[in-house]
């Protein structure tokens, strides 16, 4: 059993640096594929850090009354961060608020001198308010809605920006979903069709081998010691294709990372291909040896019907 | 019919037809004996290699029955078949070496295949090349040796697992007087050493030299039969 494992693996590497032209272009084939695959690796990562930080920027803002009491805004709050679906709730003081309006106004004295005049802070406190998925702001407008959850005498709450944005923050719940949809859809097509290239190309590389396999059949060897070196030979030009695309990711990302990052919103390529180089290299080798294996695999069997 | 000497190839009342004007047989029965030697004359067409294709369960017949020794050959499952075949060795016109293996290799496959041990490898190929007169060359590959040395190689890979029969389908076809020769010889030589041998040919010299039995096939049926036979078409 052994020795038949050992010569499947040996017959195979030979086959493989023998068939020199046929290997290469077989390699070439599937490093093209794998290719694709790490660039829709690369544009998913994109796509998704694009995504997050726009949802990132999706909050609804409380504003209190000028009257409300620090500490019952404070206590809203502390009963907000208890929410589930509330992920951060960021507290603006009335001197903050004011200190804020003064620095975003520091080149408009009109402005400023009739802030002046007004001698008193006309700004109220508010809350920023981060949901953990969008839609689940309007859970949180509910819950702010209801009196009962709202501490102090009189009605605190002066307005909620959430009705404005909600048409917004709802379009953008949805685009989301589309895109990632889409971008799924879009990776299968493409995968697909650049696997079926592939497959096409080894079944030719073996095309070329298939009197030599019915003459194997009738000097009496074996189904599996036929296909195997067949095999072994399209694992090795796997592996080898998906390391040159590793390679050649280097210096790709290294160019994207320097070039277009700041289109990206700071988003790196390079450090993203770094950070997730063993996550990259498994799903490449894995599909490397996949692709070259199951291809190999069905095309010889073909050929065994002898 | 009861037998007086034990069979080892009958074929029992074998018709094959093709729908695609391949040329069949049509009730063809005929035995081979242990240790004969064979030669199956006749026209292109007749049905010489459809017969041995019968034989090797490349196809299957469509009336009548092929047996090798008590074995029906077309009731082997086909994930067997590969057993049964390491009885017979074969020899094809167009040689049909593995491409990309040496002399060396090609014929150590044969072994491998047959699941036979490294050292028995090690042992055996040399002395089968040199049976087989190509010692020197066993590092070539076969589009670096001659079609004569090719044959050697093929006949080589055929006897190596000391198969019970060996199959020749034209085996000097392709060759020219001097290689046709030798190879007669080396084929006559297996078949005293105790294999039974069966080619067919369209070479009226090889078949005269040879003086052993002729069977004649035309239009698919055996025409005659002949224990001591010549090449009469």
């Amino acid at each position: 059993m052994f020795t038949s494992f050992r010569r499947i693996f040996s017959s195979g590497a030979t086959t493989f640096t023998r068939s020199g032209l046929v290997s290469f272009a077989t390699v070439l084939i599937m490093t093209a594929t794998l290719v694709i695959i790490a660039t829709l690796m690369f544009l998913s990562a994109i796509l998704s850090n694009t995504l997050s930080a726009i949802e990132d920027k999706v909050d609804i803002n409380v504003y209190f009354t000028t009257d409300a009491q620090e500490s019952d805004v404070l206590s809203v709050k502390s009963h907000l961060e208890t929410l589930p679906e509330v992920a951060k709730v960021t507290y603006t003081s009335r001197d903050q608020a004011l200190a804020d309006f003064r620095t975003r106004h520091s080149d408009d004295q009109l402005t400023l001198q009739a802030l002046d005049q007004l001698g008193e802070n006309p700004l109220g406190a508010s809350l920023a308010i981060k949901a953990t998925d969008p839609s689940k702001y309007a859970d949180i407008v509910n819950y702010l809605s209801d009196d009962s959850n709202i501490p102090g005498s009189t009605n605190i709450i002066d307005r909620v920006n959430y009705y404005q944005n909600k048409t917004v923050i709802d379009r953008l719940t949805q685009a989301i979903g589309t895109t990632q949809k889409a971008g799924l859809v879009l990776v299968l097509l493409f995968a697909l069709a650049s696997i079926i290239i592939a497959f096409a190309t080894v079944r030719l590389a073996i095309y070329s081998a298939r009197d030599e396999i019915a003459v194997m059949r009738l000097m009496g060897a074996s189904n599996w010691f036929i296909r195997g070196p067949f095999i072994v030979a399209g694992v090795i030009g796997g592996i080898i294709a998906a390391v040159i695309t590793l390679i050649l990711c280097y210096p790709a990302t290294w160019y994207a990372g320097k070039h277009i990052s700041s289109w990206l919103g700071g988003f790196n390529l390079f450090s993203y291909y770094l950070s997730h180089f063993v996550l990259i290299f498994i799903v490449l080798v894995g599909a490397g040896i996949l692709l070259g294996g199951l291809a190999s695999f069905v095309a010889v069997r073909r050929y065994l019907r002898v | 019919m009861g037998y007086t000497v034990p069979v080892m190839i009958y074929f029992d009342r074998v018709t094959k037809t093709y729908r695609d004007g391949t040329p069949g047989l049509e009730d063809v029965t005929l035995s081979i004996q242990p240790k004969e030697f064979v030669s199956i004359v006749g026209h292109s067409g007749a049905g010489k290699t459809t017969l041995l294709k019968m034989l090797l369960a490349e196809d299957r017949p469509t009336e009548g029955t092929v047996w090798f020794q008590d074995m029906d050959v077309h009731a082997v499952p086909k994930h067997s078949l590969h057993h049964y075949r390491r009885k017979i060795g074969m020899v094809f016109q167009d040689f049909r070496l593995i491409p990309n293996k040496t002399a060396y290799e090609n014929i150590a496959f044969a072994m491998e295949a047959a699941g036979r041990t490294d050292e028995e490898i090690a042992l055996d190929v040399p002395y089968i090349l040199d049976l087989v007169d190509i010692g020197n060359k066993g590092g070539h590959f076969p589009h670096q040796l001659s079609g004569g040395e090719q044959q050697r190689v093929a006949i080589g890979r055929a006897i190596i697992n000391q198969p019970e029969v060996i199959v020749a389908d034209e085996p000097t076809g392709n060759l020219d007087p001097v290689n046709t020769y030798e190879i007669v010889e080396i084929l006559k030589k297996i078949n005293e050493l105790g294999t039974t041998v069966l080619i067919t040919t369209h070479n009226k010299g090889v078949v005269d030299a040879m003086g052993k039995r002729v069977i004649t096939m035309e239009r698919g049926r055996v025409a005659r039969d002949d224990a001591n036979g010549q090449y009469i078409l």
